[in-house]
């Protein structure tokens, strides 16, 4: 379970997080929406401990992330991220940028990680593209790439960051495709995106991020049918 | 040896033999300056920024005071403070420190060209610090500054031409010691350059066969 209790995050003068209170359960899907600088990539961030927070208490099974003692490169196994720019190792092909986590962190041999890679390459469709540099791979590609790279670590967690909004139209419904799938197989997702009708449909509940807090959370019949707060409605009606 | 006092086999082997000593003082002064000119460039990339400057600064004396002065000078101090080093050692630490000067600068530039959200993604599949330099930011760096480490190289084995002024016998002092002798300074001028070329072709070479091939990637 990730808890977050109360968490304040400032960038110098700028209050980002204003008290964020959630917990996502062990199998559950959460979408994040919410207008753009409303703090939503800053909240994933702060979940791996790659931002730090200035109040309040993020835990996740129980180890509290900005705790001192907290061996972060250990807790960060078990949470994926990708995130709205692909960010694929441009020197490593498309095996290697897979393969290189679970060597150099999980100290895996080559060959264990070989077929740890080839699996979850596989998984999302890029089994032909093993021995490829990601330049010569499309954005769509690229992205599930990044998701596999994520997958190879065995997270228990997933946390994508709108890894959409970068695409070529029709590149996105591969990816959204490869997402849905690892919500039936009953991964855990916190999932901030812009494609609506994505998160009605794999969501087990909606958060609606506004001005650094959750303004409104729900399933998402509530959310996208019955809204509680005018300004929810007023987003959903905005985009 | 000399046969009416034109150019000879044994003069030919003279200028080998200064051609040797100038390689000799690039290769030292290279790696010197590389090794510095990476530590230095992490610094200057990573460290608080009061540290980076300070170290930007004194290098930038480096940088900016002829290399002629910084030989002579640190030729005399090494008389004056009677370290008796060899004219070969302080032509070689003066070059290093030269070169890592460039370097840092070279180094700090590539390190900043590597997106912060692609460090900020290997960081969050779990590698530490170190493992993310070593593995991810360094190697991307490499590909994007080589063709500016190469051009340091280069520039590195010419500006090894001034070391003949603290008296080391290199490339180009031993084609005026033979022209002294022979009195063709056009042929021996012209031979003591095809040298120079001959040595920096491969690095040159080298440097366009690597770029190509990380080009296709
Ligand atoms: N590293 C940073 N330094 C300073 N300000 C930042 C940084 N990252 C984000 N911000 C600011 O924090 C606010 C929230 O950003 P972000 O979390 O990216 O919002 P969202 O993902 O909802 O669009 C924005 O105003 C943004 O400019
Ligand atoms: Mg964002």
């Amino acid at each position: 379970m990730i808890a977050i209790e109360n968490v304040h995050k400032q960038f110098g003068a700028l209050h980002v997080l204003k008290g964020v209170d959630l917990s996502v359960q062990k199998g559950e899907v959460l979408s994040m929406i919410g207008g753009s600088g409303s703090g939503k990539s800053t909240m994933l961030m702060c979940i791996n401990g790659l931002e730090g927070i200035q109040q309040g208490r993020i835990t996740v099974d129980g180890v509290e992330v900005h705790a001192k003692a907290t061996d972060l490169n250990k807790l960060r196994r078990r949470i994926g991220i990708v995130f709205q720019q692909w960010n694929a190792f441009p020197h490593l092909t498309v095996l290697e940028n897979v393969t290189l986590a679970p060597r150099k962190v999980l100290g895996k041999s080559r060959e264990e990680a070989e077929v740890i890679a080839v699996e979850q390459l596989s998984h999302v469709g890029l089994k032909e593209k093993l021995a490829v540099f990601p330049s010569r791979l499309s954005g769509g590609q690229q992205q599930r790439m990044a998701i596999a790279r994520a997958l190879a670590m065995s997270p228990d967690y997933m946390l994508f960051d709108e890894v959409t909004s970068a695409l070529d139209p029709q590149l996105v419904g591969e990816v959204l495709d490869t997402m849905r799938m690892l919500s039936k197989e009953g991964m855990t997702m916190i999932v901030v995106t812009h494609e609506m009708r994505f998160a009605r449909e794999v969501s087990d509940r909606v958060a609606f991020f506004r001005e650094g807090r959750i303004h409104e959370i729900g399933s998402p019949d509530q959310i996208f049918e019955n809204p509680q707060q005018p300004e929810t409605a007023a987003f959903l009606k905005s985009i | 040896m000399y046969f009416g006092g034109s150019f000879s086999r044994g003069d030919f082997l003279f200028l080998l033999s200064g051609a040797v000593t100038t390689l000799s003082i690039t290769l030292v002064a290279v790696v010197i300056g590389t090794v510095l000119g990476v530590l230095f460039g992490l610094i200057r990339a990573g460290a608080p920024w009061w540290i980076g400057n300070t170290l930007g600064a004194v290098l930038d004396v480096f940088r900016s005071v002829p290399l002629l002065i910084q030989l002579v000078l640190f030729n005399s101090f090494n008389s004056m403070l009677k370290l008796n080093w060899p004219t070969f050692t302080v032509g070689c630490i003066c070059l290093g420190i030269y070169a890592s000067a460039f370097c840092t600068e070279i180094v700090r530039s590539g390190v900043g060209a590597v997106p912060q959200t692609t460090r900020r993604a290997a960081r969050s599949l779990g590698l530490t610090w170190r493992q993310e330099l070593t593995s991810i930011t360094l190697p991307i760096a490499t590909r994007i500054v080589f063709p500016s480490w190469i051009g340091l190289t280069l520039g590195v084995m010419k500006d090894t031409a001034l070391v003949l002024w603290i008296g080391i016998v290199e490339l180009l002092r031993s084609s005026q010691i033979v022209t002294s002798r022979v009195q063709e300074p056009l042929l021996i001028l012209g031979i003591t350059g095809l040298i120079y070329f001959v040595m920096s072709f491969p690095i040159a070479r080298l440097g366009n066969q690597l770029e190509k091939k990380w080009g296709t990637q």
